[in-house]
């Protein structure tokens, strides 16, 4: 059986997360969430960016097979699917405190790019900013929940090591001195959120048994909503469908 | 004894006039016309998104030059041009102490030194705050009064204003109920609110709509203020240049302000700044400090040439 340890007296207010029981999954029960994020309609073109005022970054993709590289808002994938899709339980889960994983969550400027271009963390979990490139960023996180931040990253400077303790889905991270440089952060309060790929799939694994909100947030196209129920040791399927 | 008064020959009393100082009046212009070009450099942080691409302040990346790549060359930039206006400041207020003999114009050369240390605290705060609007619209409408000052400073140094003029008084016959001396200050003052609601616009804190809903009035003004110089007292040349100098530019910023807008539309799904967009938008912010001085300019030559009319007993 899959047990979320259930606090009792109803919801709890987000700021009194420390009276909050540990959240227990029971694995036996545990089931999941897959879908597909579509979209129908003429794929926009995305324009090429112009890294001309930097030429280091332009010099990064010269040889590249992505060359030109081109802005990352709408990705249609081969198979009709939508990239870059941030996918999370918004609701029916039932109150607790979800531990964070040790792992760090990792973004990476990379040919004055950020690599992903949507990522999705945990509060509380570390999130380790990179700086591949041998030029100057800065990094600023637009979060309206969390406090916001802007620190300057030189190369080859240390890797930083950030962390936001409330939920926020979605803020931009941008970078001033290249300004086509964006990202998406995701803050989930809990494990169960994905971000769909190249073939436009996401999989929430480890869910208890219940009946669930899950949202779909897109940088562009907004937010969707979808409900459905989820048996123990089941699996349900969800799809999202965003057009131009 | 009778005492004899020592006799005293009075002789005719000339007036000091104010001496002009060439090195003075260059040195001012040299001043409005660096700070014009750090308007353009702060339209042009805004317009290319640099504002924060150096997160600290005073110093760029902890150095006094950091490498000038993207839009690290447009905010650090600015940042030295600035420092260059601020020190032309504080030799202009020193010129002026030393020289002047109005003290008038001392004081308003301490306050443009006052004026450039607050501008510079707010540029900073803004860094240090990731661009709070109300700062940010408090840095961009400062930046319009000082640019303004420094244009006054250097008409009020020159050879032409020290040499005098044609001194009349209001008729008071068109519009009595708004006499010129009056409403040639409303000018400046609607120009700088319109200035400060597109810099309210520009940093996110209102829509555009406020800023385009304000330009019929603060245009309006202008226009009726230059019609009625022409129309009224265009034998005044120093009115009579005023007045279409600030017409012709108002009429320059109207369509530059359109011409920003319509960019802004055209590439709203632009995931950069485009060339074209940030040529109307710095253009629009520049002639709208040319526009600014301009009415202030005319507000203290209406103020300086024409008397208030006497109201009959």
């Amino acid at each position: 059986m899959f047990l979320l340890a259930s606090c009792g007296g109803g919801p709890q207010p987000k700021t009194e997360i420390s009276s909050l029981p540990d959240a227990q999954v029971n694995a036996a029960t545990a089931g999941s969430i897959t879908g597909k994020v579509f979209f129908r309609g003429e794929a926009p073109v995305m324009p090429v960016i112009d890294m001309s005022s930097n030429p280091q970054c332009e010099r990064r993709h010269q040889n590249s097979q992505k060359a030109p590289q081109r802005a990352q808002v709408v990705v249609v994938n081969t198979n009709g699917t939508l990239k870059n899709v941030f996918v999370w339980i918004k609701g029916g889960l039932a109150p607790a405190r979800w531990a964070p994983p040790a792992i760090a969550a990792r973004l990476d400027q990379d040919g004055c790019i950020y690599q992903p271009h949507v990522l999705g963390l945990m509060k509380g979990q570390q999130l380790e900013i990179f700086n591949s490139d041998a030029v100057n960023h800065n990094v600023h996180a637009e979060s309206v929940v969390n406090p916001a931040w802007n620190e300057s990253q030189p190369p080859r400077a240390e890797h930083k090591f950030k962390q936001f303790a409330a939920e926020e889905i979605l803020f931009p991270v941008t970078c001033s001195v290249h300004p086509w440089m964006r990202s998406y952060v995701g803050v989930s309060p809990h494990p169960f959120f994905a971000v769909t790929g190249e073939d436009g799939s996401f999989t929430l694994q480890g869910v208890p048994p219940g009946t669930y909100t899950v949202e779909a947030v897109h940088e562009k196209y907004g937010r969707k909503e979808g409900t459905l129920t989820l048996m123990p040791s089941g699996k349900a399927t969800l799809e999202f469908t965003y057009g131009s | 004894m009778a005492v004899k008064a020592p006799s005293v020959k009075i002789t005719s009393v000339k007036p000091v006039r104010d001496v002009f100082h060439p090195g003075l009046y260059r040195w001012s212009l040299l001043l409005a016309f660096c700070t014009l070009l750090l308007v353009v450099a702060g339209g042009m942080v805004t317009s290319r998104d640099a504002g924060l691409s150096v997160p600290d302040w005073p110093l760029s990346y902890g150095k006094l030059m950091p490498p000038m790549e993207g839009g690290i060359l447009y905010e650090h930039g600015h940042r030295m041009i600035a420092t260059t206006v601020g020190l032309l400041t504080i030799i202009s207020m020193i010129w002026l102490l030393r020289v002047e003999r109005r003290g008038w114009l001392k004081m308003l050369g301490v306050a443009a030194l006052g004026a450039v240390i607050v501008q510079g605290l707010l540029g900073g705060l803004t860094v240090i705050y990731l661009l709070p609007w109300w700062i940010s619209s408090a840095h961009a409408s400062l930046a319009q009064l000082f640019f303004s000052t420094t244009v006054a400073m250097a008409m009020f140094t020159s050879d032409w204003w020290l040499r005098g003029t044609e001194r009349g008084t209001e008729r008071g016959t068109e519009n009595p109920q708004f006499p010129l001396r009056t409403l040639s200050l409303a000018a400046p003052i609607c120009v700088l609110g319109q200035l400060a609601l597109g810099a309210a616009a520009r940093h996110k804190a209102i829509g555009s709509i406020y800023h385009i809903c304000g330009s019929p009035v603060a245009a309006g003004v202008v226009l009726w203020v230059s019609l009625r110089i022409l129309l009224h007292y265009a034998k005044y040349r120093e009115l009579r240049t005023a007045a279409l100098t600030l017409g012709g530019i108002t009429f320059c910023q109207v369509f530059l302000g359109i011409a920003a807008f319509m960019t802004r539309i055209a590439y709203a799904d632009a995931v950069q700044p485009m060339p074209l967009m940030v040529t109307f938008t710095v253009l629009h912010v520049a002639v709208g400090a040319l526009t600014m001085a301009a009415s202030v300019a005319l507000a203290i030559l209406v103020r300086r040439n024409l008397a208030a009319h006497a109201q009959p007993a």
